[in-house]
């Protein structure tokens, strides 16, 4: 505003360094949010019903119970195998789906509408017919979660070979690389930052299905102790294996997005660069 | 690879070559009923060994066409284009091609982008990364091996272009408007560098460009064409051939005046 005269600037500075102090320090926002959200909610919680709500230090100390008891560590492990092994399916089969159906225009042709039905309607849908299928044990569960897990890891693939631009294929031609040359020294190589994201995403879903498995095939894992403590109305116990899920959701996604900033780092300066 | 080449003295020979493309009615009024428009009407010319060729003139008048033609990623319909004597059917390894975007691929180093080509050859690691100590310093990227290419300027973006076309010791260096994203004092600067350069291979050069100036300051002959359909009007050489390195040729006065001819020539264009 350039009629703005000098002492009203001055007044406004005043208000706006408070802010701009605040602005600039989101996690001390936070922290503050969070320190506050727990301790209205211990005191909340300590009003109500202990069979409906529990409340953070009874949760923290139902935690360390069950982790002497060595039920949680069980349970964790019991979920881990069938998610470790459902997402190396998701990613290696789906990797492979996306590249093939990115270069066989027939297989494109005619999978693409299976493609995007499975993917349009929930997939919690076919949880039934899969343990029908698949029945209610460790293929059962893996099943779920690569039927969740894998579609945006074979969309992102298949988006990433698809978008590669006409003149970076062309640099590969110029200099006489064969049609295996270009796949794997220019394709392949630029869709990585597409299939990371995919990757990311299908992280996410790997843990909801991974849940939604134990929940409705044989009840083990860290959503059969959701079941079982809910069932038993010990809403304290209740917390831990959703708050272990959570824990465990934010690392993994922590690291696949490391990873992806390694590998996709041009990307981004690029980026950056084409919008200076 | 020299062999092939000492034919007759004659690197490149482009001849009667005809290049049609199909273009859509609203798209522009020189498409004939068929909806094709003529992009080179019967070209003929000829490169020596060892020479600087510009093609010079409007864009659309065809010369990127030729080039890529050259390169082996377009098919004349009809007519052909020899390289030391055999037919481009296929890009050539012998043969490489600097590029107007750089052309390099933005997930590699300023060294694996230049070992690319000796990449696709199934040279060793190795041996690619010591032939490319020698094209670093040519092109003056010494101490820059660990970049990315959006790191660097445009200038040394291209520095890393022609270092990589010059990885295969290539019997032909084919050009397309190298320099014509850079900024002015860049461009100069780089022409300067690829002169000395050039000098000590002595490489053949197809050159693209639609710089009167800079087709004249770097080539030893320009062939200007018309506007569609692309013919070449006349072959000029130029006058400051000899004399390049070192000395202001842009205020030489043949320099000037074959200029001014050539100005006057793809004036008369329109």
């Amino acid at each position: 505003m350039p009629t703005t005269n000098k002492p009203t600037e001055v007044n406004a500075a005043e208000p706006t360094t408070m802010s701009a102090y605040f602005k600039a320090r989101p996690n001390l926002i936070r922290i503050i949010a969070v320190t506050a959200f727990f301790i209205f909610w211990e005191f909340a919680g300590r009003q109500g019903n202990e069979l409906f709500m529990s409340y953070p230090s009874a949760i923290m100390v139902a935690a360390w119970v069950i982790t002497l008891e060595g039920t949680l560590i069980e349970a964790f492990i019991a979920s881990m195998v069938p998610f470790a092994i459902g997402m190396a399916i998701s990613i290696v089969g789906g990797i492979a789906f996306g590249v093939i159906m990115a270069r066989i225009w027939l297989f494109e042709y005619i999978i693409d509408p299976y493609v995007n039905a499975l993917y349009a309607i929930p997939r919690l849908a076919l949880v039934p017919l899969i343990t029908l299928i698949a029945g209610l044990g460790l293929g059962g569960k893996t099943t779920i979660i690569v039927s969740i897990a894998i579609f945006p890891i074979i969309i992102n693939t298949y988006a990433g070979m698809k978008d590669v631009r006409g003149s970076l294929l062309e640099i590969g031609q110029v200099f006489g690389a064969s049609e295996r040359q270009i796949f794997f020294k220019i394709v392949l190589p630029y869709a990585i930052p597409f299939i990371m994201a995919g990757i990311r995403l299908a992280v996410g879903l790997g843990i909801i299905g991974m849940v939604v498995a134990e929940l409705f095939t044989a009840v083990t894992g860290l959503g059969g102790l959701i079941v079982r403590y809910a069932n038993a109305f010990a809403t304290d116990r209740l917390f831990v294996p959703i708050v272990v899920t959570a824990i465990m959701g934010v690392l993994i996604t922590q690291f696949v997005q490391f990873l992806e900033y390694r590998l996709s780092r041009w990307r981004v300066l690029e980026r950056e660069r084409t919008a200076q | 690879m020299s062999e092939v080449a000492a034919e007759n003295g004659v690197m490149v020979s482009v001849n009667n070559v005809v290049k049609r493309f199909k273009v859509r009615e609203t798209e522009t009024s020189e498409a004939d009923e068929s909806g094709m428009m003529t992009a080179l009407d019967d070209v003929s010319l000829e490169v020596k060994t060892g020479e600087f060729l510009s093609l010079l003139g409007p864009s659309g008048c065809g010369k990127t066409t030729l080039l890529r033609m050259a390169a082996g990623l377009l098919e004349a319909d009809s007519g052909e284009i020899l390289i030391g004597g055999i037919p481009v059917r296929e890009p050539r390894k012998d043969a490489c091609m600097v590029f107007q975007d750089f052309g390099l691929l933005p997930w590699r180093t300023v060294l694996d982008n230049i070992c690319f080509p000796l990449e696709i050859d199934g040279v060793s690691k190795v041996e690619r990364e010591n032939t490319s100590q020698q094209y670093l310093d040519l092109v003056g990227l010494r101490g820059f091996e660990g970049h990315f290419p959006h790191e660097l300027s445009g200038g040394m973006q291209q520095r890393v272009g022609i270092a990589r076309a010059l990885m295969r010791q290539p019997i032909l260096l084919l050009m397309d408007e190298p320099f014509g994203a850079l900024d002015a004092q860049t461009r100069e600067q780089l022409q300067e560098d690829f002169l000395e350069i050039w000098q000590n291979l002595k490489t053949t050069v197809l050159f693209v460009t639609h710089s009167i100036d800079e087709s004249l300051a770097v080539s030893d002959r320009v062939v200007v064409f018309t506007q569609r359909p692309g013919k070449i009007k006349r072959i000029i050489e130029s006058p400051v051939a000899g004399d390049r390195m070192g000395s202001d040729v842009r205020s030489n006065p043949e320099f000037v005046s074959a200029r001014a001819e050539i100005r006057a020539m793809l004036r008369s264009e329109r």
